[in-house]
């Protein structure tokens, strides 16, 4: 009772922070300085007309290369929680967590629980799987999809990635960019993946579009640095301004974008596959 | 206006899962709902009366582009919230992602996702 009148007082209390702000708000009538600046600039300086791109590659875009690490570092935790141990031919669990694993085996063996043996070579592993023998997750098989979705995934998935590299190769022109088209090619990977019981990525390309991808997003905001001097990091100028709507213009921006979505892309369609794996056999 | 109460309605409505509810994937759903909160209520900081997107398109733009951009500037929102936005919910997303990671992996340690069988995680 106590702690739900806790819990009421802090909701109280965050609620009135948020009133404050919304007693005090009012739409704006006009645009303030600093965003018609950046309406201004996209088009008359970037030579774009999508403003909100001019903002996230251009003028904020030390702001989207941290937001494209931070999205990278996510991905590694996920990668990391989930990994699969592999067969090791001796009895040790060579891992990190190793030792912070046989604790919880032991007990959840006297206790009876459900174990998933991750590191199924570990005697005690084994002895806690014989003895809390009420299901073990890691030998479950995905049920295969049905006719339905088999076919709709044959049909849709390469359609699905073409829209995908359009909205970002367009990031500069229409609206969509490079992290919408990342999430749609993703979202393409997961029908394939729900489809089809036995497709598996390769990590290792994934890993190798996405390392490449990053490396040369941040090899363009130093191209600007080199060509058009200090304080011009991530400035896309250096390349050819074009012809306004055309899809090579906007200098390097079009570039950049595009691998952010190659980036954003294989960094989600990594997750999926994180998740696929997990409780399952390799 | 309207969009302005619906995010902090949102947000409120999130903290309230966070707190109270003790099931773990409920706490993530929680967060997501407040991550969908903050996302609205940026958008409507952002938001100037009568606005469009800030596209400038073929329609508004007649032959000089930075003529195109002058005329924009009266009928298009401020273009910063939507940028943050549009990042924000992909990131959201990611660390939507590495939460229930965090929960299976505690599932897969213990068998439970209910917050009251991890008494050792409190502090």
């Amino acid at each position: 009772m106590i702690k739900y009148l806790l819990v009421f007082v802090a909701v109280l209390g965050i609620g009135w922070i948020l009133w404050q702000l919304g007693v005090e708000f009012q739409t704006a009538q006009e645009l303030n300085p600093l965003a018609s600046e950046y309406v201004r600039g996209s088009t008359s300086d970037l030579n774009m007309p999508n403003a909100v791109t001019a903002v996230v590659v251009s003028y904020r875009g030390l702001d989207t290369l941290g937001e494209v690490t931070v999205l990278f570092l996510a991905t590694a935790g996920i990668g990391f929680l989930l990994k699969r141990r592999k067969r090791s031919a001796g009895l040790e669990i060579d891992d990190t967590d190793g030792a912070a694993n046989v604790p919880v085996c032991d007990e959840s063996a006297l206790a009876g629980l459900e174990f998933d043996a991750t590191g199924t070579t570990d005697p005690q592993n084994n002895l806690s799987n014989s003895l809390g023998s009420l299901s073990n997750s890691a030998v479950k098989t995905r049920t295969e999809g049905s006719e339905i979705l088999k076919t709709g995934a044959n049909m849709l998935v390469p359609m699905i990635v073409v829209l995908g590299i359009y909205i970002f190769t367009h990031g500069h022109l229409s609206p969509g960019g490079g992290f919408q088209g990342g999430v749609v090619i993703a979202s393409g990977i997961l029908m394939l993946i729900m489809a089809e019981t036995r497709f598996h990525l390769s990590h290792l390309l994934l890993h190798i579009s996405e390392s490449l991808s990053g490396l040369a997003y941040v090899a363009m905001g130093l191209a600007g640095l080199i060509l058009l001097g200090v304080d011009h990091f991530l400035d896309p100028r250096y390349l050819l301004a074009g012809q306004f709507l055309a899809l090579f213009s906007a200098g390097a921006v079009p570039v950049i974008y595009s691998l952010i979505g190659i980036k954003v892309g294989s960094e989600l369609a990594s997750v999926l596959a994180s998740i696929q794996h997990e409780g399952e056999e390799l | 206006m309207i969009l302005l109460i619906t995010g902090m309605l949102l947000i409120l409505a999130g903290i309230w899962a966070i707190l109270v509810k003790k099931d773990i994937i409920r706490m993530i759903i929680g967060f997501t709902v407040v991550d969908t909160g903050v996302h609205l209520l940026i958008v409507a900081i952002g938001y100037v009366k009568g606005g469009t997107a800030p596209i400038i398109d073929r329609a508004v733009s007649t032959a000089d582009a930075s003529f195109a951009g002058m005329q924009a500037i009266s009928k298009v929102v401020d273009p910063v919230p939507s940028a943050l936005v549009l990042t924000a919910i992909v990131i959201g997303l990611a660390v939507t992602g590495l939460m229930l990671a965090y929960a299976v992996r505690l599932n897969k340690a213990t068998g439970s996702t209910n917050i009251d069988d991890h008494e050792e995680q409190k502090w």
